[in-house]
């Protein structure tokens, strides 16, 4: 288990290493001088120039990549453009936030995602089924901000049963919890229906193994067949795709702080991106990357954790 | 006395081309301490036989009519909690496929430990038993290879392990369903030997499926001969293999290319194929692939008994 700790650790750091790279060919890729777009339209050419050897700009393309690298494996990701504070650090404070709504969107998509799957397999063919099959391609198919908008009228415009923004009280758990259902709702509904479909899929399939047979011919109860014996083996596929979905809750994150008002990176990207915040953009793209990467790392070393034959593959 | 005796059992399957008869009038007994042997092409109903048995019959297949008198209950009559009593305790199986037989995200002491969950004893006593019974089938070092996976075994050890699983709680019947099928012929030898004195140890009746002429011939006391989901002859290993009535077990033993008394590896093969179960021919179900084929059998062919020994062909005269 440790090696393959390891070894998934290791290809995590190449991973983000040529995150790095990619991003960075982006933003030299931009047309553009960035230290114009900086100083704004009024700046002199000296001004631009002074800024430019600050910047690094007038340096070999080849030391511009290796400081970048250097600097950002340093958490030094530079200073945005409007208050001229550290990237690292804004973005860092906006995280939190978006890190609880990406964790509630995966709450949601496990805690009903999961036993629907089960429970179809099992009672396969019956109305059940077919009612959640319909409900888990409808939730599938619309998008993540036509749910944030509907939501939004339903239970807090009308019903008034939750509250419609913000991120809730700052140090309050509770009051933070109860702005966090809608949202994160937004953000997970649609893999709720993914997973419900993955995992019915995959119990499927591992009901039909031999082993089951045999833990039935063995007269091992109904409940610990299906639960300790098949879902353990059907998950494994779904532990996989949820690290991946991570990437598409990030982008549905945005829509959902933006509908809400609430603070995270993807409204920071949003606002940084209308005010052409160039660094701050980078960085915060850069920390999501890394999220990201850290998140189906988490998700691989689970998986060897649950499936013995991937630990000694590796 | 008899163990298992299976009565006039018919088991159908629903298809989408019609209902498909797997199993037709099929009757044979399993007596006490006896290995009976179950043999016939592929496809002839030998695992649905078993399914059966142990009320694992596939969603669209059901027991038509018929009787499964085990212990003298019958099976047929029981719900499926009663059925999860029976197996596991007093009937056990091993499958054909060592390789997907044991769960792979389950250490081999965790599934020993499970399958004894009816006992009464603590989690030391049990592991101590399991530790017993893989000594038992010669897994070496037993005690570490509890919290093994099966991946971790080769095929002949994970089979070994398989049948020290279905032997722990000592059943009154073990099915073996082409246990040894998988296996190369060294391994199949010392699983037949281990299969053997563990019969014997235990004092179990099995109930052996193969095709494999060889390993019947060797192993069991009595043999059941199966065409295209029907009983066509039945009696002891002497009388089927060296008196055989039936022109399906002639050819049987006439296609085993080194004959009955060493091991093939092949499927015996008949020209011509097994009828469609979905129609099965009215008269006799062999007649299409017969070579001594006569106009009488196109009419059910009666069951014939010489001193124990059955077969269904118009050409046996008692
Ligand atoms: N679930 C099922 N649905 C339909 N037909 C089946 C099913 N299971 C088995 N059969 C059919 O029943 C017959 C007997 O199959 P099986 O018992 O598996 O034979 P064997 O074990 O002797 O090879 C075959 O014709 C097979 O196609
Ligand atoms: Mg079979």
């Amino acid at each position: 288990m440790l090696s393959y700790s390891l070894k998934r650790l290791g290809l995590a750091v190449a991973i983000v290493s040529v995150a790095m790279l990619l991003l960075f060919a982006m933003i030299y890729l931009i047309p553009g001088d960035p230290a114009a777009v900086a100083l704004g339209p009024r700046a002199t050419e000296a001004m631009r120039e002074a800024l430019r050897i600050k910047m690094g700009l007038d340096q070999p393309v080849w030391i511009q990549f290796w400081n970048f690298f250097i600097n950002a494996w340093q958490g030094d990701l530079g200073n945005e453009v409007l208050s001229n504070r550290p990237v690292a650090k804004v973005v860092m404070e906006q995280l939190p936030s978006t890190l609880a709504l990406i964790v509630g969107g995966m709450a949601w998509s496990i805690a009903l995602g999961i036993p629907l799957g089960c429970w179809t397999a099992v009672k396969r063919g019956g109305m059940a089924d077919r009612i959640v099959g319909v409900f888990s391609v409808a939730v599938i198919a619309v998008p993540s901000f036509v749910v944030a908008i509907y939501a939004l009228l339903i239970f807090s415009v009308s019903l008034r049963w939750l509250p419609a923004i913000g991120a809730g009280e700052p140090g309050d758990i509770g009051d933070q919890l109860v702005h966090l259902i809608l949202p994160s709702l937004a953000v997970g509904l649609g893999w709720v229906g993914y997973i419900a479909r993955m995992v019915r899929a995959s119990m499927l399939e591992v009901l039909e193994a031999p082993h089951i047979r045999t833990a039935r011919a063995f007269g091992l109860p109904d409940r610990q067949i299906t639960y300790r014996y098949a879902l353990t083996i059907a998950i494994l596929p779904t532990v996989t795709l949820l690290g991946v979905g991570i990437g598409q809750m990030l982008s549905s994150a945005v829509f959902a702080e933006i509908v809400f008002a609430r603070p995270g990176v993807g409204k920071l990207v949003y606002d940084a991106i209308l005010t052409r915040n160039y660094p701050l953009v980078t960085g915060a793209v850069l920390v999501t990357t890394v999220l990201f990467i850290l998140i189906n790392l988490i998700a691989d070393l689970v998986v060897g954790y649950l499936d013995p034959r991937v630990r000694s593959r590796l | 006395m008899n163990v298992l005796g299976i009565r006039n059992l018919n088991v159908t399957f629903g298809t989408e081309g019609g209902p498909l008869r797997a199993l037709r009038n099929v009757s044979f007994d399993v007596p006490r301490h006896r290995i009976v042997g179950v043999v016939g092409e592929s496809g002839c109903g030998k695992s649905t036989l078993i399914n059966a048995i142990l009320g694992l019959l596939a969603d669209n297949g059901q027991v038509e009519s018929g009787q499964i008198l085990f212990e003298e209950r019958d099976l047929t009559q029981m719900d499926s909690l009663e059925m999860q009593a029976m197996r596991g305790s007093r009937i056990s199986t091993v499958f054909q496929d060592p390789m997907g037989a044991l769960n792979p995200v389950i250490s081999v002491g965790k599934q020993m430990l499970h399958i004894q969950y009816r006992s009464d004893l603590g989690r030391t006593e049990k592991n101590a038993r399991s530790v017993e019974m893989l000594r038992r089938v010669r897994i070496p070092d037993p005690k570490s290879a509890l919290s093994r996976y099966p991946h971790e075994f080769s095929g002949g050890m994970k089979q070994r392990i398989a049948i020290a699983m279905a032997m722990m709680m000592e059943p009154v019947l073990l099915i073996a369903d082409e246990p040894t099928t998988a296996l190369d012929a060294t391994l199949e030898v010392a699983t037949i030997e281990l299969l053997q004195e563990l019969q014997a140890q235990i004092g179990c009746s099995v109930l052996f499926i193969s095709h494999h002429l060889g390993v019947i011939a060797e192993l069991c006391d009595d043999v059941v001969v199966m065409y295209a989901g029907e009983v066509v002859e039945r009696g002891t290993t002497r009388q089927i293999f060296h008196d055989p009535l039936h022109p399906y077990t002639e050819r049987l033993l006439r296609c085993d290319p080194a004959g009955q008394s060493t091991r093939t590896r092949h499927l015996p093969t008949i020209p011509g194929e097994i009828p469609d179960l979905r129609d099965p021919p009215k008269g006799c179900i062999f007649a299409d692939r017969c070579d001594r084929r006569e106009t009488i059998c196109e009419t059910a062919p009666p069951e014939v008994e010489m001193g124990g020994h059955r077969a269904c062909c118009h050409r046996v005269k008692p």
